[in-house]
């Protein structure tokens, strides 16, 4: 499989890199979870933070002018273990100076219809906003946290009435419990065109409503691929950065240093790109009809 | 109170949940790609033994149930309770019919059990996984059938009543699985 997709990336002039896995810096984002060096104090080492993803020193490098880049590398998710969710797993992440949303949409089916060998995998996309106006008859624009609930209750998602989630809690609940395990039936179903609230590090694009240019590939109910048109103002950057920090102090998670250098290369210039992550164990684990992550591993966490 | 976060759940780990003790099933964990992370899990209640789901946020805590499981001996019934003594220290503990259940029909005095103890109380019994009990009451089989072919069913001397071969008689001993309610085999007095 890695030998299938190095191939595609070096016949599309791709080139590949590597960046380092120890950051002094982490993500702010508050639903990942950084892990970090125990080192003792004054070693080189002490308090660095094991990547998340590779996207801030890949960013830098796309700053530098380096062009079209991937990487396929190990990153790590602290509080992060289920049947697809494993603390350490690998990322093939890559980044398209001068692409649209649409057109890396168009190359992730290549590259996971070359992964798995299945060239006939059709495309179906669809809006975040329309798969819950079709799915739940809800708008996730206009829709109050009440009646997200109510939605959640109706359906419904067993213990809902005990949960108190914010209007993101409960679109992420629905999303996850009632729409993913529909979603890429013997097809690459791309989601697309988020909400603004869960843009990452996603542009925001005026629409009909304003929208995140952000997708999601699923394929068989499981979520393969996360991909944006790169956020490249600085002070927008920055003030996502800040707001993330923010909320980790009100549920008292711990308060990272947000990576300035990214901030940094944004301020000199990113060139317009669209990226994506794609998980690597989860594609191995469709290429081969496994259950679970543990079956493509050859030691999970716990026997490492 | 002791309490679990999410992370910590596992199947057989014991919970609180509206104030019944809970033994979780399943544990899955669920996360989008962005965002809010939960834990679906299947849970047993403990007293009544239904199954159901729920969904937990990720990082939620939840009381643990004081409950843990032990071995004790069966004394005698009483007409209305059952009574157990932990061996070691001689404390007697009582249990009531909801408690005892489907074991009422195999233990009998002596028999060592599984019993489940919330807040130090029996809370669920099991009989051991074969008995020994004798046979007070059966149809005469067909004299000279020694095939086994074909059974019919018998009275034990708990009341229970199993299908055994047609050569077993009254007063015989006979070995029964509990956990499907089956006779294995005739037994020889222990």
């Amino acid at each position: 499989m890695f030998a299938a997709i190095r191939a595609l990336f070096a016949d599309r002039g791709v080139l590949e890199v590597e960046t380092p896995v120890l950051s002094r810096h982490a993500t702010t984002d508050p639903a990942l979870a950084s892990l970090r060096l125990a080192t003792a104090d004054p070693a080189p080492t002490s308090g660095l933070y094991l990547q998340t993803s590779p996207e801030f020193p890949m960013k830098r490098l796309l700053a530098a002018g380096c062009g079209p880049i991937y990487q396929i590398c190990k990153v790590f998710r602290d509080d992060e273990r289920g049947r697809r969710h494993h603390p350490e797993f690998t990322l093939l992440e890559w980044y398209r100076p001068g692409f649209t949303l649409q057109a890396l949409m168009l190359e992730v089916a290549d590259v996971v219809r070359t992964a798995l060998q299945r060239p006939e995998l059709e495309v179906e996309f669809v809006r975040y906003r329309d798969l819950f106006r079709g799915a739940l008859q809800v708008d996730p624009w206009e829709a109050t946290p009440e009646a997200l609930r109510a939605v959640a209750l109706a359906v419904p998602v067993p213990g809902s009435e005990h949960l108190q989630l914010d209007r993101d809690g409960w679109l992420d609940l629905l999303m996850s419990q009632c729409l993913e395990p529909g979603l890429g039936r013997e097809r690459l179903t791309f989601v697309h065109d988020y909400p603004p609230s869960q843009a990452a590090l996603a542009r925001l694009r005026q629409d009909e409503v304003p929208v995140a240019e952000r997708f999601e590939l699923y394929l068989q109910g499981m979520e393969l691929a996360n991909g944006f048109h790169e956020l490249s103002d600085a002070a927008e950057q920055r003030r996502r950065f800040e707001q993330d920090l923010a909320t980790r102090r009100e549920r008292g998670q711990p308060e990272v240093p947000m990576d300035v250098e990214l901030l940094a290369a944004l301020a000199a210039g990113l060139p317009d790109s669209a990226g994506v992550a794609l998980g690597l164990d989860r594609l191995l684990m469709l290429a081969v009809g496994a259950g679970h992550i543990d079956e493509v591993m050859a030691f999970p966490v716990e026997r490492a | 109170m002791a309490s679990y976060k999410t992370n910590e759940f596992k199947g057989g780990l014991k919970i609180m949940l509206d104030g019944d003790p809970y033994s979780i099933v399943e544990n899955e964990f669920v996360k989008p790609g962005k965002g809010q992370a939960f834990n679906r899990v299947r849970v047993k209640n403990l007293k009544t033994g239904r199954v159901v789901e729920r969904t937990f946020k990720s990082g939620d805590s939840v009381e643990a149930a004081d409950v843990h499981d032990t071995e004790l001996q069966y004394l005698y019934n009483d007409g209305e309770l059952w009574h157990f003594m932990d061996t070691d220290t001689f404390e007697q503990l009582t249990a009531d019919a909801n408690a005892v259940g489907e074991a009422a029909k195999w233990i009998k005095e002596q028999d060592i059990c599984g019993v489940t103890l919330y807040n130090g109380q029996p809370l669920s019994v099991e009989a051991p996984n074969f008995v020994v009990l004798a046979i007070t009451d059966t149809d005469p089989g067909l004299k000279g059938d020694t095939s086994g072919g074909g059974g019919k069913p018998a009275t034990l001397e708990t009341g229970a009543v199993v299908n055994v071969p047609l050569f077993v008689q009254i007063g015989e001993l006979i070995k029964v699985d509990t956990r499907s309610g089956s006779y294995v085999s005739r037994a020889k007095e222990e």
